[in-house]
């Protein structure tokens, strides 16, 4: 895969501002609105203002949720790309990690000095259910005329998972359980609460084995960064987070064609950003994660993916409260999709968000028990193809 | 983050819809699909009853679904091969619902089988497959037995058959 | 710099509403070879892939970068509806507006009033990229037309007739691009890229933002590629032929004085002298543009950066440039988005 580390980079590239708006099911503003909420606190949080802001990246999943063709020219003015180089970014539900990791090379690159990166997503507006649209994902040809439903791609990769690892449903559900109730603490979530594994086998079987609380619910939110070079990193906060690698992979359409308990694209999108930050033994070296987590099960299927337990152990670690708050390498502490909400590309810049807050110790009731230096977030995408992976560092 | 509340304002179900100024938008957003040259001879083969797969000139390797090159070698595939219509369950589910969130009233069974197609490692990452329905009933597919049965495919009658994925009813187990 | 080669795609130009495909992200990289490698999609016009790969150049984070954009407009049968969705959904779209290119109708307008050009102008620079396109193997809607068949038809939206308009087709455009190092190793021929530029004016939402009858969007990708260029010189003296923006007859001219090939309002009249044609001393658009070409959506951009770099290696057949060694590519994205980008490139 001969990834190489970056020689020529002219400066390092820090995270120094994150605002996000209300995770909700059904917000009363518009997309422009959520993504200028966003935007205007991530700015605010840096110091800057729009002046500032040389070049936008907008992250946003498919046009048919919010409704608008060309959603990216669409929400421009709201994500501040006024008379300013803009481009969207997409790579389906990987888009939210993708966001701050383009962004990254526009600073990087020299092109741009401080960039404005947005993710947003506005499902509600998809009548009469935002799950429809997902009929629309598979291949018209061979797969459609089966009915797929989006939900059932999820169940085979959990069944296979499951047979594979010999996990359980009982033990999958402790993510949710976990992620629902990290985030009771964070003032954003959607779907936080105090429930028990009980529960989760006890809700609607929608597509065995998935039931209604093993999955993350349909979301409107944004969530925005401000990404600048070490220059003006140093000149606007004493805490900048460093973008300290950053990885993307994209694997092929044929899901039907790979084993489906281990994804070897977000493995191989973990491995290019572990080698750019200089990362060799990623489960001792990271403090913290967010994995991306659609599902419970995937969160586990990411923490493989990424390196951070062994292929097939991340279940029994968790059993240990091994990936708690309180535990050896906590994961997901913002609450995650599960318990935040899933408004598909601003889930995955508000898990970066929730690391630039960690790295500077102002995630209040959220903060992690240990010290924290390295973190890693990664967002999923399209059919069981899309990694893509961001480490940050303090 | 150290404000208490957030921006945004929450709607119920019954506010977003009595909203002043709601605009409903339905477009029409209809698209022919051509199948291509490759997956048109795919179809052409599951109307005779088989099911084709594409061989690599230079790896060896041969695909199904069938592609118009090579993801290794990015050559174009040339030889068309068919392949057996038997295979085991890579994963099988069992859904409640339908595509627009309904409850169904029958349980569809459905998975990915892996096909017996020679060149690839058995417990190798990459097989050649199809996404399909399973004909098990509903508590079998949830049994522990069912992830590595064999199966071979159950072909709609002759007449019946018009080109399509659907010309395969479903795999069912070889006993 | 080192041994190993690093090689990432980036698939771009595909829109899910253009493709009928809910994440047309998924169906991107086996074509482009970018199956389990870096390969993502850039939501736009294909040049600003190009953007993309040369950042991702520039950073260090890539050696090779391949850039895809394609267009299949003859597969989308309510291409009318598509084009509404893309417009304002709560102020515009309600709007019984009739044609979606009233936007393009309401720019040429106010570029005409502002500059002096006529009816005749634009017609004029569908008849000379028609006329162009006939040496073109690529361009199914070249012409010989006279400026009276154009001024004749009756208006598809006012002032334009159907020949103010390209038609679309499809294509596929593919482009490598790498490092000075790498660029080496795969051929003598290099063709550089000296600058890109990209610019948003204003949201597809707020479309009352937009400056009527000017592309500021495309003025400002201007300045930015000409300042990575490191342009010295006035625009309108530093390149041997231009592609521009031309899917709109108006465009093409407004392209020009955005560029600053021609200066405000001086477009039309150099273009009645013949200073635009083939043997004239700047050619615009020796390809046809895409009054000639055809649309293709997203790829159009590539398609004029395709037919530039064509130029700049002398490949370009029968309507080659004689001694063409600098190029300057502009698009726009088109109704109803105020997104340019410019690209600079000269032979190496």
């Amino acid at each position: 895969m001969g990834m190489v580390t970056n020689l020529f980079v002219k400066d390092r590239v820090a995270i120094v501002g994150a605002g996000i708006t209300t995770f909700m099911r059904r917000a009363l503003e518009t997309p422009r609105e959520l993504a200028w909420e966003a935007a205007r606190m991530a700015l605010d949080q840096a110091g800057l203002t729009l002046k500032d802001v040389d070049c936008v990246v907008i992250g946003s999943a498919p046009d048919t949720f919010d409704g608008v063709h060309l959603k990216g020219e669409y929400l421009a003015d709201g994500s501040g790309a006024i008379r300013k180089p803009m481009t969207r970014v997409y790579v389906g539900g990987g888009t939210g990690v993708f966001v701050p990791v383009s962004a990254w090379w526009h600073v990087a690159s020299g092109l741009c000095e401080t960039v404005l990166a947005v993710g947003e997503e506005k499902m509600s507006p998809a009548h009469p259910h935002p799950q429809y649209v997902f009929r629309y994902i598979w291949d018209p040809i061979i797969h459609r005329p089966l009915e797929p439903n989006l939900i059932w791609i999820f169940a085979m990769e959990m069944r296979r998972y499951m047979a594979k690892c010999g996990a359980k449903k009982e033990d999958i559900a402790l993510v949710s359980v976990k992620n629902k109730r990290n985030a009771l603490d964070n003032p954003a979530a959607q779907v936080a609460a105090n429930i028990t594994v009980d529960d989760v086998l006890k809700s609607e079987t929608l597509v065995w084995p998935v039931q209604e609380l093993d999955i993350s619910p349909v979301t409107d939110g944004a969530a925005a960064l401000v990404i600048t070079s070490e220059n003006v990193a140093r000149q606007v906060t004493d805490s900048p987070v460093w973008i300290e690698g950053v990885g993307f992979t994209l694997d092929n359409q044929h899901w039907e064609n790979r084993e489906l308990a281990f994804p070897r694209y977000l493995n191989y999108a973990a491995r290019m950003a572990y080698r750019m930050a200089g990362i060799e033994r990623p489960w001792k070296e990271i403090d913290v994660a967010e994995p991306y987590d659609p599902f419970d099960y995937k969160e586990l299927h990411h923490i493989e993916g990424l390196m951070l337990a062994r292929p097939c152990e991340a279940w029994k670690l968790l059993k240990e409260g091994y990936f708690n708050r309180d535990g050896e390498l906590p994961t997901s502490p913002s609450g995650g999709l599960l318990g935040v909400g899933n408004p598909i590309a601003a889930a995955g810049v508000m898990k970066v968000a929730e690391l630039f807050w960690q790295l500077r110790y102002e995630a209040g009731k959220r903060q992690v028990k240990r010290p924290v230096h390295r973190a890693v977030a990664n967002a999923w995408g399209d059919l069981m193809q899309a990694g893509t992976v961001i480490v940050l560092g303090n | 983050m150290s404000v208490s509340k957030l921006p945004g304002t929450k709607l119920s179900s019954k506010e977003m819809y009595s909203l002043p100024g709601l605009v409903e938008s339905a477009p029409q957003a209809k698209y022919d699909f051509s199948a291509g040259p490759t997956i048109s001879r795919f179809l052409q083969g599951l109307k005779e009853g088989k099911i084709l797969g594409r061989k690599c000139p230079r790896c060896g390797r041969v695909y199904v679904p069938p592609r118009d090159y090579c993801e290794y070698c990015h050559v174009a595939l040339t030889n068309w091969v068919e392949v057996p219509d038997t295979g085991t369950v890579h994963t099988a589910v069992v859904s409640y619902i339908s595509v627009r969130r309904e409850r169904l009233e029958k349980p569809e069974v459905i998975g990915v089988i892996r096909l017996d197609v020679p060149g690839y490692p058995p417990n190798g990452y990459e097989f050649a497959g199809l996404f399909h329905r399973l004909c098990v009933p509903p508590e079998e597919a949830m049994s522990d037995e069912v992830i590595g049965m064999k199966v071979r495919a159950r072909w709609k009658p002759k007449e019946q058959r018009t080109g399509s994925i659907l010309d395969i009813e479903c795999f069912e187990p070889v006993r | 710099m080192t041994q190993g080669r690093t090689s990432t795609s980036s698939s771009t130009a595909r829109r899910d509403l253009w493709e009928g495909i809910a994440i047309t992200d998924e169906f991107a990289p086996e074509p482009i070879g970018g199956a389990l490698r870096p390969t993502f999609t850039v939501p736009g016009d294909g040049l600003l892939g190009v953007a993309h790969a040369y950042m991702l150049i520039r950073s260090g984070l890539a050696d090779v970068v391949a850039v895809e954009a394609h267009g299949k407009p003859s597969e989308i049968r309510t291409l009318q509806d598509v084009y509404y969705m893309a417009f304002d959904p709560l102020h515009v779209r309600p709007l019984p507006t009739g044609n979606p290119f009233f936007l393009a109708g309401l720019d040429a307008q106010a570029y005409m009033q502002r500059t002096g050009a006529s009816r005749e102008h634009l017609a004029l620079v569908s008849v000379k990229n028609r006329s162009n396109g006939l040496k073109n193997e690529r361009a199914p809607y070249s012409a010989r037309l006279t400026v009276d068949d154009v001024l004749s038809a009756p208006y598809a939206v006012y002032p334009l007739t159907r020949y103010d308009i390209a038609g679309f087709s499809d294509a596929s455009v593919t482009v490598v691009l790498a490092s000075e190092e790498a660029a080496r190793r795969f051929t003598d021929k290099v063709v550089w890229l000296d600058g890109i530029g990209f610019s948003t004016e204003t949201g597809s939402g707020a479309v009352e933002w937009h400056a009527w009858g000017r592309m500021l969007s495309m003025r400002d990708a201007a300045f930015m590629a000409y300042k990575l260029a490191g342009l010295a010189g006035s625009p309108s003296e530093s390149f041997d032929l231009a592609e521009v923006e031309d899917r709109f007859s108006f465009m093409e001219l407004l392209s020009l004085e955005e560029l600053m090939l021609a200066k405000e309002g001086e477009a039309h009249r150099l273009l009645e002298q013949g200073h635009f044609n083939l043997g004239g001393p700047l050619p615009v658009n020796p390809s046809g543009g895409s009054l000639a070409m055809g649309v293709h959506l997203e790829a159009t951009g590539l398609a004029r950066l395709l037919e530039a770099v064509l130029q700049l290696r002398g490949e370009a057949g029968p309507h080659q440039v004689k001694g063409a060694r600098k190029a300057i590519v502009a698009t726009w994205r088109g109704v109803p988005t105020y997104t340019s980008a410019v690209a600079v490139l000269s032979a190496g």
